[in-house]
């Protein structure tokens, strides 16, 4: 509708938000794709692994921004808001899967030194039917993961320019597009240092203020455990009471059984661990000592981000309360009508006084599902991160520096993944399967291809979204715990572990997963909780993916002919450094 | 520590023995951060939430189970990754000698 107007005019129409909104994410986006231009990649090693040559430092902020997507800066503190303690399933699981990364994948397969995770599988298990099974893994997760990027891109578009979610994802497109295509690994990794400084400014910076606001300590982690407004009284206290006051349960304890709450952690954990396009990270750095160092950077970017989140969520959720319970729709501010515009958030009068009953009340589960009898607003928790600026009445600029963070943190993580896509089909179908004479001027322009094809298919994806963007998110790492992991694992440390074992292991594993998350999410959505296997939900079922990937994995192997001689030698290849072996190599 | 490289052997590529012990070093550090990493993420966050909740870190609203599924467990994380790195330093320069820099 805008687009009939002149640009003039569109531009006199906008509020002061908006502009502030359009002129960040127009620097912004300029900024990466000068980086994009300035790193062209030349060479297949280039595009696949940036010629082994970042700094650790650098690399280590890249995989922060890769690996927090928008599910970490636009839908996280949102889900905790909603679900208090019980929000740390998250907290926990993308943090401490990074120490399992950090300790037992990273440093092993970068000593490897290939370009892609299908090729140390392919190369461990000896068999290019291994190679495909890890490719179309790769490909299925990374294609998960990817469709909730484009989906987070399209809400900021959304919300603050006022275009429509299908025109916010294109522009998103088209814009990983050209980094991700021309880039490859070099480009991207670059951007992404880029996005990282300015997702974490963007998210820092507004706690920052509410910190100061409501408790007077500008550091968030501190904050929401201090005082609120010298009332005497701490904030999480307050907020307890607020909660039970309205029927929604305690903030600081836990609603989920802790069975399911230690599943769910577990897969997250694990699938953190087995995802392709964070792992092969560890393989652009000069040396295995850097490898382990980034890792330590990575973590320590990614838990500013993590330890500020669950503040956000207090300080988001008290706000919300504060605004809108028991006040006159009326005089509600602009940034409930404008959200409300965009369906995201629904108020229904339903006893017609005019003011705004918002309550979980005479429901167990009421931060999932409020009470469809009593409460009146339905507030989606994917707004939380991008409306609390407002909420809490920052400066306009604030709230545009959020909507730009919201977009570097979902466009670094989609690039990263469409290269694992394209890396995938070039290098490991292509080349390594199908066509080993292609040239490597033919494998670039393969993989750019497969890049843009990708790109395409999210985008439909994006447009198209199967459920919230943190729990499309979440599938994907379930899919990662019960296909990847074992299977590296097992390479790494077991040299007994064969090709029937591990393939066996990563299909069924990655199979019973995705049923199970397919016949709950999608073919009987009607299905209550008491349905569940065990109580284990959707997003906790990896889990027993992965033991089930386990179990086969090694009780086949052990049931048949252990793998050949130069196998056993690569695994040593793989646990100690190259200097070990100078003299073995001639033998 | 240097102790276990002869200096005359420096230069050499490692015995079988000296690989070995290299890995079982590793993997008993392995175990050792990993068992940190599961009391403080499985232990104090999920399993045993309840009970610590009924201690607050003094002189704020935090309920101590709280506190470690929300933000304690990723700085401990932090501490683990960076006490890795520092011990495979180590063990590399054990296995390979002062210049052990692993390609």
């Amino acid at each position: 509708m805008h687009s009939l107007l002149s640009n003039n005019v569109y531009l006199a129409a906008m509020d002061p938000v908006q502009k502030w909104t359009l002129g960040i994410a127009v620097l912004t986006f300029a900024f990466y794709i000068g980086i994009a231009i300035w790193a062209k990649a030349k060479s297949t090693g280039e595009f696949y692994i940036a010629g082994k040559g970042v700094p650790s430092v650098a690399n280590g902020m890249a995989t922060a921004a890769d690996w927090m997507s928008a599910a970490s800066f636009i839908g996280m503190a949102g889900i905790i808001s909603f679900a208090g303690r019980d929000g740390a399933r998250y907290l926990m699981g993308w943090t401490g899967g990074y120490v399992l990364l950090a300790l037992l994948l990273a440093p092993y397969l970068r000593r490897f030194g290939k370009f892609t995770v299908p090729d140390f599988i392919g190369d461990r298990y000896y068999s290019n039917i291994a190679r495909l099974v890890a490719v179309v893994c790769a490909i299925f997760v990374s294609f998960t993961y990817v469709c909730g990027q484009m989906q987070g891109v399209g809400i900021v578009f959304a919300r603050f320019l006022k275009v429509d979610a299908e025109a916010g994802v294109l522009i998103g497109m088209g814009l990983v597009f050209f980094y991700a295509v021309m880039g490859g690994m070099k480009g991207i990794t670059y951007t992404q240092v880029a996005q990282y400084c300015v997702l974490i400014f963007a998210f820092t910076v507004p706690a920052i203020f509410i910190a100061i606001q409501m408790t007077g300590n500008p550091i968030p982690q501190l904050g929401f455990g201090g005082e609120y407004k010298d009332s005497g009284m701490y904030l999480l206290d307050r907020l307890d009471g607020l909660s039970t006051e309205l029927g929604f349960g305690n903030y600081t304890e836990g609603q989920k059984g802790t069975f399911d709450m230690f599943c769910i952690t577990a897969a997250l954990m694990l699938g953190t661990a087995g995802l392709p396009h964070v792992i092969v990270r560890f393989y652009t750095v000069k040396k295995v000592k850097a490898a382990r160092t980034s890792a330590f950077w990575a973590l320590l970017f990614i838990a500013i981000l993590y330890t500020v989140a669950p503040a956000v969520a207090v300080f988001a959720r008290s706000n919300l309360l504060d605004t809108v319970s028991n006040k006159p729709y009326a005089e509600m501010p602009s940034w409930f009508k404008n959200w409300e515009e965009t369906d995201l958030i629904v108020f229904d009068d339903k006893n017609g006084d005019g003011i705004i009953q918002y309550t979980g009340r005479t429901d167990k589960n009421a931060a999932e599902l409020p009470d469809l009898e009593m409460n009146e607003l339905t507030v989606n928790r994917d707004i939380m991160v991008l409306a609390n600026p407002e909420i809490a009445k920052l400066p306009n600029w604030v709230v545009g520096l959020v909507a730009a963070g919201g977009l570097a943190a979902a466009l670094s993580t989609a690039a990263g993944l469409l290269l694992v896509i394209s890396t995938a089909v070039a290098h490991d179908l292509v080349k390594k399967t199908i066509k080993p004479d292609l040239s490597e001027k033919k494998e670039l322009l393969l993989a750019r291809i497969a890049a843009g094809g990708a790109v395409v298919v999210a985008g439909y994806f994006g447009m198209n979204p199967p459920d919230y963007v943190a729990a499309v998110v979440a599938f994907a790492f379930g899919l990662a715990a019960s296909s990847f992991f074992p299977a590296i694992i097992l390479g790494i440390f077991w040299k007994r572990a064969n090709l029937p074992g591990v393939v066996t292991g990563m299909v069924v594993g990655l199979l019973f997963t995705a049923g199970y998350i397919v016949y709950f999410k999608f073919l009987n959505k009607a299905a209550g909780e008491d349905e569940w296997w065990l109580g284990i939900s959707p997003e906790g079922i990896g889990t027993f993916g992965m033991i089930i990937n386990f179990v086969l994995a090694i009780g086949i192997s052990l049931a048949t002919k252990p793998p050949p001689p130069e196998v056993q030698h690569l695994v040593d290849r793989v646990r100690f450094p190259r200097k070990a072996f100078v003299d073995e190599e001639n033998e | 520590m240097f102790a276990l490289l002869d200096p005359a052997s420096m230069s050499e590529t490692p015995s079988g023995a000296a690989r070995a012990r290299y890995w079982r070093k590793n993997l008993s550090w392995l175990g050792g951060l990993l068992s940190v990493w599961f009391i403080v993420s499985y232990g104090c966050g999920i399993l045993f939430v309840d009970q610590l909740d009924k201690i607050r870190i003094p002189g704020t609203g935090f309920k101590l189970g709280f506190w470690f599924a929300q933000q304690g467990s990723i700085y401990v994380f932090l501490v683990l990754i960076a006490i890795y790195v520092l011990a495979m330093n180590r063990l590399d320069r054990e296995l390979l000698g002062e210049e052990g820099d692993d390609a």
